[in-house]
């Protein structure tokens, strides 16, 4: 886990002890989960309360107990409730149902006005600068296409598509087993199984020509699972290569958006990350796009290839045109 | 001597301080809170408590944190109480809905790849605090995937939220030079997968709107927190449809290495071999940001041959590559 400053790490136990406060017993792992650390933070954590409190005679400290797996947290009472939403997490929350309101066809309407209305009303003040930030997921997208490719999704039926590929400039007919309907970067996509190039295929909703909602189960086949968004996912292994880079401030995304095994945070806002990979290709892409703004730190031969190829790429071109 | 040393030294002096200004039913005096807090009563002096004191007092309350400042009673005019009242502290209870937490849940999750991914993730868990864990059995079937890639995105959204003026170089399309821009940041809008900011340019004194992917360079605040009202008729989404048209699509023209850019020659909408076996492709864009950093990504696998404005800035990420890994080396 990356190293945090002590006002974030505060903030963090803060919310950490309501949420073991109301579930005594919880076991260390689980908790580590639902709290999204590690094990080992976890333990440092609760390590940290129980020598805290509201004075500092025994009785006047924070109880904290986890030897035999379960943890339970007692004397806690000032810090049982959680403190109320900061901007940041009121605006999140906001945002994001608003957004969610503005899908066509939802027919969550309701949970949602009704979920936001009370966030609001708890968030307070926080909830104010919600509304100078929106989100437009998209334009266009048939409102028709989008429910009936959900409706293949919670149902688990086969779809029938028929696709326009802009490259080929040609309509497919395809059966695809559904796995889920996403929104990125302007678009709506479905991503599923498709049974005629027998692989996980991810289709723009507004390629799409024609969708029928097939009468026959649509699970994809077992093990097969939905595509990481970006450049390529890959399950790291031991013998991975061990790289490390540096991301200055403009592309600490990076650290959240790839698995990565280690962060640390430097004084002057960068921030250092080390991740395993079998394949270099999707990382040279990766640090040749972002421009300055990821560095290799090691190991030196895939640094210095891509300053190779970024040398070679501004070179005066030698290849000759028409 | 003192233990207070390290960010978990810190950590532990400031959850003390809150237990003990959360408990006390009185406003307590800085004598009081030096005697309650370990940490307090280990500093060498007086001066240097006070120092400590202020700064974490500032720091508390930047989190959130209702720290307030009330007579302690009208014997002490001079001397201030400080306490944090529950009624403020605490999230007020809430009730959700199991339907009402599942599309919580999602509105969450949408940031999940995104730089606000920490906060997300932290409203809901106080949300969910007292609520018993349940299986959201209720699939929406949607997943929104919100992006901020954009390096400018968490100080322009800080200085959206906060009301603060802020000053960043630009670069228009047009220009080679990033101009210096002086806003007041009124909105922040998502729009076609890209984060734009609308505001008022005070140089120019008439609203703008600015695409973040091109600011240049650190953004800093020229001013004040609240330091200006946004007008309450003011709507950012419709001034930035009307000046990010959508539809504004360009052709490139590339030059790509045998077997190589799979990906671009996918999306050519042309393509041709030359005599040396390079492929030309034609490639319809709309942003020339974005597919510049793309092309970049096939470095020297890949030649633009137009537009000029596309092949600068290509090269320019590549000269970022470059010098980062020069310096480094």
């Amino acid at each position: 886990m990356a190293t945090e400053t002590a006002t974030n790490r505060l903030t963090r136990l803060l919310t950490m002890v309501p949420w073991l406060v109301n579930r005594q017993g919880i076991e260390l792992e689980e908790a580590a989960r639902g709290l999204g650390v590690t094990v080992e933070q976890l333990e440092s954590d609760l390590n940290l309360l129980f020598l805290c409190g509201y004075g500092q005679m025994p009785d006047e400290l924070i109880e904290a107990d986890w030897e035999e797996g379960r943890v339970f947290v007692g004397n806690a009472d000032t810090i049982s409730r959680p403190l109320r939403l900061g901007v940041d997490e009121a605006v999140t929350l906001i945002v994001g149902l608003r957004t969610l309101l503005d899908v066509p066809g939802l027919t969550e309407r309701d949970a949602i006005e009704r979920a936001l209305a009370k966030l609001e009303a708890a968030a307070g003040t926080a909830a104010e600068p919600a509304s100078r930030v929106s989100v437009d997921l998209t334009d266009a997208v048939d409102p028709q296409v989008l429910a009936h490719a959900r409706e293949g999704v919670q149902q688990h039926r086969r779809l029938h598509l028929t696709y326009h590929v802009p490259g080929r400039d040609e309509s497919t007919e395809r059966d695809v087993d559904p796995m889920r309907v996403i929104a990125a970067e302007g678009h709506w996509y479905l991503e599923g199984w498709c049974h005629r190039a027998e692989g996980v295929r991810m289709f723009r909703l507004d390629r799409v020509e024609g969708l029928t909602v097939l009468d026959e189960d649509g699970t994809p086949p077992d093990g097969v699972s939905p595509r990481e968004l970006g450049e390529s996912i890959f399950s790291a292994t031991e013998s991975d290569l061990l790289v490390t880079l540096r991301l200055l401030p403009g592309a600490l995304w990076v650290s959240d958006y790839y698995p990565v095994e280690s962060t640390s945070d430097e004084a002057d806002g960068s921030r250092t990350i080390t991740l395993r990979t079998a394949d270099t290709a999707w990382l040279e892409r990766l640090v040749l796009r972002m421009g300055g703004h990821v560095l290799v730190v090691s190991p030196q031969d895939l640094g210095e290839r891509i300053a190779a190829r970024a040398s070679a790429a501004l070179a005066p071109q030698t290849h000759d045109v028409d | 001597m003192s233990a207070a040393q390290g960010p978990a030294a810190k950590t532990e002096r400031l959850l003390n301080l809150v237990l003990v200004l959360l408990y006390t039913r009185r406003p307590l005096a800085k004598a009081q809170i030096r005697g309650l807090v370990p940490q307090y009563g280990e500093t060498a002096s007086t001066e240097a408590f006070d120092r400590m004191f202020e700064r974490d007092k500032d720091e508390l309350r930047a989190l959130g944190v209702p720290l307030v400042t009330e007579e302690i009673d009208v014997l002490h005019e001079d001397e201030p109480g400080y306490r944090i009242h529950q009624r403020d502290y605490a999230l007020p209870d809430i009730e959700f809905e199991p339907d009402e937490l599942a599309v919580l849940g999602l509105a969450s999750r949408s940031w999940a790849q995104a730089s606000m991914a920490g906060p997300a993730a932290q409203a809901l868990r106080k949300l969910r605090a007292s609520d018993v864990e349940r299986d959201e059995g209720a699939l929406i079937g949607i997943e929104p995937r919100l992006r901020t890639t954009e390096p400018a995105f968490e100080a322009v959204k800080d200085a959206v939220l906060s009301r603060t003026p802020i000053t960043f170089g630009y670069r228009r399309p047009e220009r080679a030079e990033a101009q210096v821009r002086t806003v007041q940041p009124w909105s922040l809008v998502q729009w076609h997968g890209r984060w734009y900011l609308a505001g008022h340019d005070l140089d120019r004194d008439d609203t703008r709107v600015f695409r973040l992917s091109r600011i240049d360079g650190t953004v800093r605040t020229a001013g004040r927190p609240g330091a200006f009202e946004v007008p309450a008729d003011f709507e950012a989404r419709v001034l930035v449809e009307r000046s990010a048209p959508s539809g504004e699509t360009r052709v490139a023209r590339l030059l790509v290495r045998p077997g190589a850019g799979h990906s671009l020659r996918r999306r050519a909408t042309r393509t041709s071999d030359t005599d040396g076996s390079w492929s030309e492709l034609s490639i319809d864009f709309h942003d020339v940001d974005a597919f510049a950093a793309e092309v970049a990504g096939h470095a020297d696998d890949v030649q633009v041959l137009e537009p000029s404005e596309l092949l600068e800035r290509v090269q320019s990420h590549l000269r970022g590559v470059l010098a980062a890994h020069e310096a480094g080396a």
